[in-house]
């Protein structure tokens, strides 16, 4: 028999995940140029139509199969089209139904991938992002998730993140944004700068888009944080709470930062600490106390807005800043859990300030920088394949007039109710068009 | 006849319009323009980035009046647009060959 309670939390959790990406197409679209918003958007929406096909034929099975080996891959044939997944193995003590859990996972590998695509706005073919969606979740996101999310039972063995370095990583600080954030910069080397970084003025177009995106971004990451306790209890309440008052708190720091350094507190800004905390607190939302997720958050906030202007020091063209926010608060809140674990805490572990030593620190820190170097490799080598085979970006004249119109034959915005008629011909149009021509003596 | 043509400070916009209508223009066309003259542009931040954006948005009158009257609808435009601060714009007139009124087929004077 399921346990009803648990079962709706998890299942309404997959939900509110499934709403991040949509969220962050909102979030990442407001902050491109005009003509480049729908290709922002479709790259979120292309891996929400295609990973969750994978997920069904082999994902869930690479990350949630028995182990084949040194905790580093599933056995992709165990669930392949999830082969036995729908029959009802709750027990009389209750328990989850076993695609509750397939779905939830599912929406993490969507978002993981769209995270990405902030590195490579304005310039990637449509065709060659989709490739290297599929690519990445099978070859990046899908061990990683094995590494980190499967944990051992009696009867199945996990990966080696998880089960033996004992790396807390409650939501996906390393899986999610660490993964996604050294992707993000691998793939912004192997593109290459935007005509025009650093000179022309890349404004973001639509701030609104940005505020409303960051909200439903935060809206849907309790399902991402609380969600992950699988069960409707104590856990997902204190991941719950400390899900609102890290981000709150980074969202202050950022805001502060700016104000001093630049004058002013942004809506940019403010958007972007919200999420700089939601990245920092995912894997750190069971172990802190709710005054340690303030503390967490107001550093990824300050870390984070420093972090964003990196990219003109060094010179590389991270659009958006998925190594600003989401590489730095990933490292942030993953390596922050050794600091700031408090045994009081569901997770019950002391980190160095509640006198707990380095045991956890070192595990954290060699769990994210191990997936950073792993994700940052493995996706300059898919990316640069991609790039020397079937091109990674588009002609510099479709970039410059705008990528929206060049690849999807479309433009985000109509204010000129006046401009254009159907192709197929409008007959007025054409007579006129004819007149104009004898005038000329061109008919 | 005579084409006057304004640019002003957006935010003085009401008033210029309401001092128009009391002088007893009947019509004007109006436009939201771009551009920038001694004023220059601003400085905008994102994410720390600075970027100076040359072009400040304008409001653009245009109003055809009779020779006669030329010169004070240039008067009242001024007398409303002005703050004293850098940024207030330019007016300035042109002639006009002729008008047709689109509706009655009225030309010149009779179509002001």
């Amino acid at each position: 028999m399921v346990n009803t309670g648990d079962t709706a939390w998890v299942l309404t959790s997959a939900a509110l995940v499934l709403l991040m990406t949509p969220g962050l197409a909102l979030f990442y679209g407001g902050m491109v140029r005009s003509k480049s918003v729908l290709n922002m958007m479709m790259m979120s929406f292309g891996a929400l139509a295609l990973i969750s096909v994978l997920w069904v034929i082999y994902g869930y099975s690479i990350a949630f199969g028995d182990d084949l080996g040194g905790g580093l891959i599933g056995d992709p044939s165990q669930f392949f089209g999830l082969k036995g997944m729908m029959a009802d193995v709750t027990t009389e003590a209750g328990g989850l139904p076993p695609m509750a859990f397939v779905a939830f996972q599912c929406v993490f590998a969507i978002i993981t991938v769209a995270l990405i695509s902030g590195a490579i706005a304005d310039r990637a073919k449509f065709g060659t992002w989709m490739l290297f969606a599929g690519i990445w979740a099978t070859v990046v996101y899908f061990p990683i998730a094995h590494w980190v999310f499967d944990f051992s039972t009696d009867t199945h063995v996990g990966g080696w993140v998880a089960n033996n370095l004992l790396a807390i990583d409650f939501a996906g600080g390393t899986a999610v944004h660490i993964n996604a954030g050294a992707a993000g910069l691998a793939l912004a080397l192997v593109l290459g700068k935007r005509k025009g970084f650093g000179r022309e003025a890349m404004r973001p177009h639509n701030l609104p888009l940005v505020m409303i995106g960051a909200g439903l971004l935060w809206f849907g990451w309790f399902g991402f944080n609380a969600g992950s306790a699988l069960a409707a209890n104590n856990t997902a309440a204190v991941a719950f709470m400390n899900t609102i008052v890290a981000t709150a708190a980074a969202s202050l720091g950022w805001l502060v930062t700016e104000k001093i350094r630049d004058g002013h507190a942004t809506s940019l800004g403010a958007a972007s600490g919200v999420v700089a905390g939601l990245v920092a607190i995912t894997p750190a939302c069971s172990a802190l106390s709710p005054v340690g997720s303030i503390i967490l958050g107001a550093v990824a906030g300050v870390l984070c807005a420093l972090a964003v202007g990196l990219k003109y020091k060094f010179g590389y063209d991270d659009s958006l800043d998925v190594v600003g926010v989401h590489l730095v608060g990933g490292l942030v809140g993953t390596i922050g859990v050794g600091f700031l674990a408090t045994a009081a805490a569901p997770a019950a572990v002391d980190g160095l300030f509640y006198g707990g030593g380095v045991d956890q620190l070192w595990r954290q820190a060699v769990g994210a920088l191990v997936i950073m170097v792993v994700s940052f490799v493995a996706t300059y080598v898919i990316g640069t394949v991609l790039e020397k085979t079937v091109g990674f970006r588009i002609d510099e004249e479709d970039e410059v007039a705008g990528i929206d119109l060049a690849v999807h034959a479309e433009t985000g915005y109509d204010l000129h109710s006046t401009a254009g008629a159907r192709s197929s011909g409008n007959p007025a149009l054409a007579d006129s068009g004819r007149a104009m021509n004898e005038r000329k003596g061109t008919a | 006849m005579k084409l006057v043509t304004a640019v002003i400070k957006p935010h003085k916009w009401e008033e210029v319009r309401e001092a128009l209508e009391t002088f007893g223009v009947t019509g004007m066309t109006v436009s939201e323009v771009s551009g920038y003259g001694r004023q220059k542009g601003h400085t905008e931040v994102y994410r720390g980035a600075e970027y100076d954006i040359a072009l400040v948005p304008k409001i653009r009158i245009e109003i055809i009046v009779d020779d006669t009257d030329a010169d004070d609808v240039v008067g009242v435009i001024v007398t409303g647009a002005h703050t004293g601060r850098i940024g207030d714009g330019k007016v300035w007139v042109v002639p006009v060959e002729g008008v047709v009124r689109v509706r009655t087929g009225d030309r010149d004077e009779a179509a002001l």
